[in-house]
């Protein structure tokens, strides 16, 4: 399938799941997953630098809009965006990718992948919270919540990517 | 001038993540006050588009359960007509309309953010207005904070910048209302004046001071009472009357005199 559309049908998917579903789940009344970050984790990776912030803030206003938190997941989506290209490069040093290569669970092996989405989706989880609480008081209570919250997302994202790669063996 | 573009384009990612994160927050800071969220918001007709088709598929799981709520209050309006009461003294009936309600579906809610919000699917063309009243069919349940064509969002008990003056039922007695932001089931109430004895159970109702609400509406029930030891004011725990989690008809109120009301006040300023 061309990589273009197939990126605009996961966005629309992604956007859609979370939105119509996992904005709605609360577990243990306080957990929010939030899997539509698969959408700037699976971008390609030599994606410029550019694109990457403009897709993350994007994909985040999107959601923001229909949670009605303008600005707050935007702000989260674009710093993930924006540690991206760092996280990759400091953990896959010695890794080649090929032109237009996804970091998939297949390229990055389940350790990999794991270790790639968590980093991520922790920065992502921390920001949000701070951005909603509006204070770093009780940073230990603050640190469970947000390792927990990222935890779950990543579990999400990997069964997610699990059956995406089975599907095209990329 | 070479010097300075050489320099904007080798960190021009750093340059537009700041841009872009500066927008952000900008955005973000407009939530934090009740004015803030009633000038900027993100109600449209596209998402209350989507939320009604997923709403109506997930209301089929529910109509059992909300055909009893609405029977109970229709039984509740019944008792409240007029030819249910024996009127002796002819001067009491008002005989001016002083409100309007339209009845609406919710079609998206949240209730565990640290600020909630929900849509409801009457907007503009019914005549809906920012500020207006929304009650559930046990109690109040928020205020209208954003209008589209056809959607409304409502600012719910259940968001921060909700505050709001309340009456103990009991004996007519001010207080003040607020969520604890942390679960959807119960609010603050303060300001409670140290000699009033509550007990759980005990109704919290609306005051109609506000335009917003017509008086004696449920707020909710006393759930935990702390009296103040230093004999300055009291406060407690209250129980929502309106269960946020299985929201679905509400009606949004029109006060018909709230015009004349504040051109009153107006006047009365000059």
């Amino acid at each position: 399938m061309n990589k273009t559309l197939s990126n605009i049908l996961r966005f629309v998917i992604l956007i859609l799941i979370q939105v119509l579903i996992f904005n709605h789940i609360s577990l243990w009344g306080y957990l929010t997953p939030y899997p539509y970050l698969y959408f700037i984790l699976l971008l390609p990776r030599d994606i410029s630098k550019t694109s990457l912030l403009l897709a993350g803030f994007f994909t985040g206003l999107t959601v923001d809009i229909f949670q009605n938190t303008l600005g707050m997941q935007a702000a989260a989506a674009t710093l993930v965006a924006f540690a991206r290209p760092y996280i990759l490069k400091s953990y896959f040093r010695t890794m080649d990718f090929a032109k237009d290569e996804i970091p998939g669970i297949n390229k990055l092996k389940f350790g990999g992948f794991f270790k790639y989405t968590f980093t991520l989706v922790f920065i992502h989880s921390f920001t949000v919270y701070v951005l909603e609480t509006l204070s770093l008081n009780n940073f230990l209570n603050l640190l469970k919540y947000t390792s927990v919250n990222a935890l779950i997302t990543t579990m999400f994202i990997i069964i997610f990517e699990l059956f995406a790669a089975k599907k095209t063996k990329r | 001038m070479q010097n300075l573009l050489a320099f904007l384009a080798k960190y021009k990612n750093i340059f537009l993540f700041l841009i872009l994160e500066t927008i952000a927050l900008i955005m973000v800071s407009f939530s934090y006050s009740y004015h803030g969220s009633l000038a900027f918001n993100s109600v449209n007709d596209i998402t209350g588009g989507i939320f009604k088709t997923f709403a109506e598929v997930e209301d089929y799981f529910s109509l059992k359960r909300e055909n009893e709520i609405l029977l109970k209050e229709n039984a509740a309006l019944h008792d409240s007509l007029k030819s249910s009461f024996l009127i002796t003294d002819t001067n009491y009936v008002y005989v001016d309309t002083l409100y309007r309600y339209v009845p609406a579906h919710v079609v998206y809610i949240t209730t565990n953010n640290p600020s909630n919000y929900f849509i409801i699917d009457k907007g503009k063309k019914h005549g809906i207005k920012k500020e207006m009243g929304v009650i559930s069919p046990t109690g109040i349940a928020g205020i209208v904070i954003g209008v589209s064509n056809h959607y409304s969002l409502v600012m719910p008990l259940i968001h921060p910048n909700f505050t709001g003056s309340a009456r103990i039922k009991k004996n007519n007695m001010l207080i003040s209302v607020q969520w604890d932001t942390t679960d959807y089931r119960f609010g603050k109430i303060t300001d409670i004046p140290s000699y009033v004895d509550l007990y759980k159970g005990d109704t919290i109702v609306t005051t109609g001071f506000s335009l917003i609400f017509p008086e004696n509406l449920n707020v909710g029930t006393v759930e935990k009472y702390y009296p103040s030891p230093d004999k300055e004011f009291a406060t407690g725990i209250i129980r929502f009357s309106t269960d946020y989690k299985s929201l679905k008809n509400v009606y949004v109120i029109d006060n018909l005199m709230k015009a004349e009301v504040k051109k009153l006040m107006e006047e009365k300023n000059e």
